[in-house]
């Protein structure tokens, strides 16, 4: 059958080792557009690797990684991306306000100043220093600065890990806001709730493959849960 | 999206960044100018004369453009690539020369402001001698020689962890001052270490400055000096891309 549109985002049999470790091995999906997808695994499944090839940040060893039919490593297909990752240290004396115009500056279509702030709910603390700053806001701001050049993919990397419960269903409602944009978002998660309340589909991957690939219902199947099903799955 | 803009903001950002952080700011500029108040203005006009605190008016410059470039590259990059920094901003279409010019031209602001508090400090409480060209040759030559500490510092920065960065580079940073000659004149070390010193990059800088104050002695010709810096700045260039290369595909 001929492909006739270009998904957004897609690995295509892709396989990454580190020394030893497969971390990946011959992973295909595609991020559809205007869809959340839902990477689920446990810890060391390689979810991360996955985001680091879509992202052009690791070479795969074998297979490809496309941002609309383009190479993630150019400049202009990253004009098209943002990304939020698990960070260790953001530089911490820099305001909220000057990392969001730096990292706009780097895109050709900026979402506007006011447009980001609300979006990522900043209202109140665009001047203050990021070191100043809750974990929960810490999380927004990133989230800013990966939807400031207001790109076509969202890729999340465990955007909630380490919230509260009530800063993790703030962010929920900032991811919302941004998917009603008509964005596209890939987003990485070992809380399964957050996968059932936001993806329109998930894909489950173990030891660098894909198990499973459905929407929350049909990964669900008849277990009670989404935890219970994905429990089940790494079973078998 | 402007190349130019990126660039400018990024250096500006750069430089606000490290302003506000005292850990790195307070040391890098103060440092300088306090050995100097010590070693050149106080102690080194004990007999009445003022040669001491000239002489090291231009190896303290060499000594307080090293530690801005070294500290600034070297842990700064450590610490943001090994703490996942950089690899946000490698997802983003900003250039890489952006990140780099950006650490350049802060390294060498800081060490441009270095260098005029040691010229203030040098004539004002020193009463040193020099002409406001003397003045104006050492500061174009001092600050475009940091490229080579900024080289040095980066290569550091590329291979060390954010941890054991700041301990390499104060591992080097004052032995390496003391070898050039830069605390005490290069011809009263032993032989065998002013040997050594004609391989080490502070030593040329410092060389290059104390000329234009007609300072000679322990130094070569110009010729050689600056070829022992390019000689420098290309074998440090090429470790440090090599270094941020391998950075990039793991």
């Amino acid at each position: 059958m001929l492909k006739t549109t270009i998904p957004p985002a897609e690995l295509l049999h892709v396989t990454k080792s580190y020394g030893a470790t497969v971390a990946l091995h011959d992973l295909s999906f595609e991020l559809r557009a205007g869809e959340l997808l839902a990477l689920l695994g446990a810890n060391g499944a390689g979810k991360t690797t996955a985001v680091r090839c879509l992202l052009g940040l690791a070479a795969p060893d074998d297979g490809l990684a496309r941002v609309f039919g383009d190479n993630p490593r150019d400049a202009k297909t990253r004009t098209r991306i943002g990304a939020m990752l698990q960070v260790g240290k953001v530089p911490e004396t820099l305001k909220v306000r000057e990392h969001i115009d730096l990292f706009s500056s780097y895109y050709p279509h900026p979402m506007p100043f006011a447009e980001v702030v609300e979006t990522a709910a900043l209202q109140g603390i665009e001047n203050r220093k990021f070191g100043a700053l809750s974990g929960g806001q810490k999380q927004r701001v990133l989230f800013a600065m990966a939807i400031c050049g207001n790109p076509d993919v969202l890729v999340l990397d465990e955007p909630t890990v380490g919230l509260d419960v009530e800063a993790r269903r703030a962010m929920w409602k900032q991811i919302r806001a941004f998917i009603a944009k008509g964005k596209s978002i890939l987003l990485t998660t070992h809380y399964l709730a957050e996968a059932e309340a936001l993806a329109n589909r998930v894909i489950v991957i173990n030891k660098g493959t894909l198990v499973a690939e459905g929407t929350p219902a049909e990964i669900r199947g008849d277990a009670a849960t989404l935890e219970d099903a994905f429990i089940e799955l790494m079973a078998s | 999206m402007n190349t130019f803009t990126i660039h400018y903001k990024e250096a500006k950002y750069e430089f606000l960044k490290l302003v506000r952080m005292p850990g790195y700011a307070l040391p890098t500029l103060a440092f300088p100018v306090l050995f100097y108040l010590f070693f050149g203005v106080a102690f080194g006009s004990r007999n009445g004369s003022t040669e001491t605190a000239k002489y090291l008016l231009a190896t303290y410059g060499a000594f307080g453009v090293m530690g801005a470039c070294l500290f600034g590259f070297g842990v700064t990059v450590a610490n943001e690539r090994g703490l996942g920094w950089l690899q946000v901003k490698r997802t983003t279409p900003m250039p890489v020369s952006a990140y780099f010019v950006a650490k350049t031209v802060m390294a060498m602001l800081f060490s441009a402001i270095i260098v005029l508090l040691l010229f203030t400090t040098g004539t004002l409480l020193g009463h040193v001698q020099i002409t406001f060209a003397q003045m104006a040759s050492m500061f174009a030559i001092l600050i475009p020689g940091s490229i080579v500490f900024c080289a040095i510092g980066l290569t550091i920065g590329c291979f060390a962890s954010s941890n054991a960065a700041p301990a390499i580079v104060n591992l080097i940073y004052l032995p390496l001052s003391f070898l050039s000659g830069l605390w005490v004149p290069i011809w009263m070390l032993p032989k065998p270490l002013q040997t050594v010193a004609f391989c080490l990059p502070p030593y040329h800088l410092a060389q290059l400055a104390l000329r234009v104050i007609g300072f000679t002695r322990g130094g070569r010709s110009v010729g050689t000096h600056v070829l022992m810096l390019a000689i420098a700045l290309a074998l440090f260039t090429t470790t440090a891309v090599l270094g941020y290369r391998r950075g990039e595909n793991a």
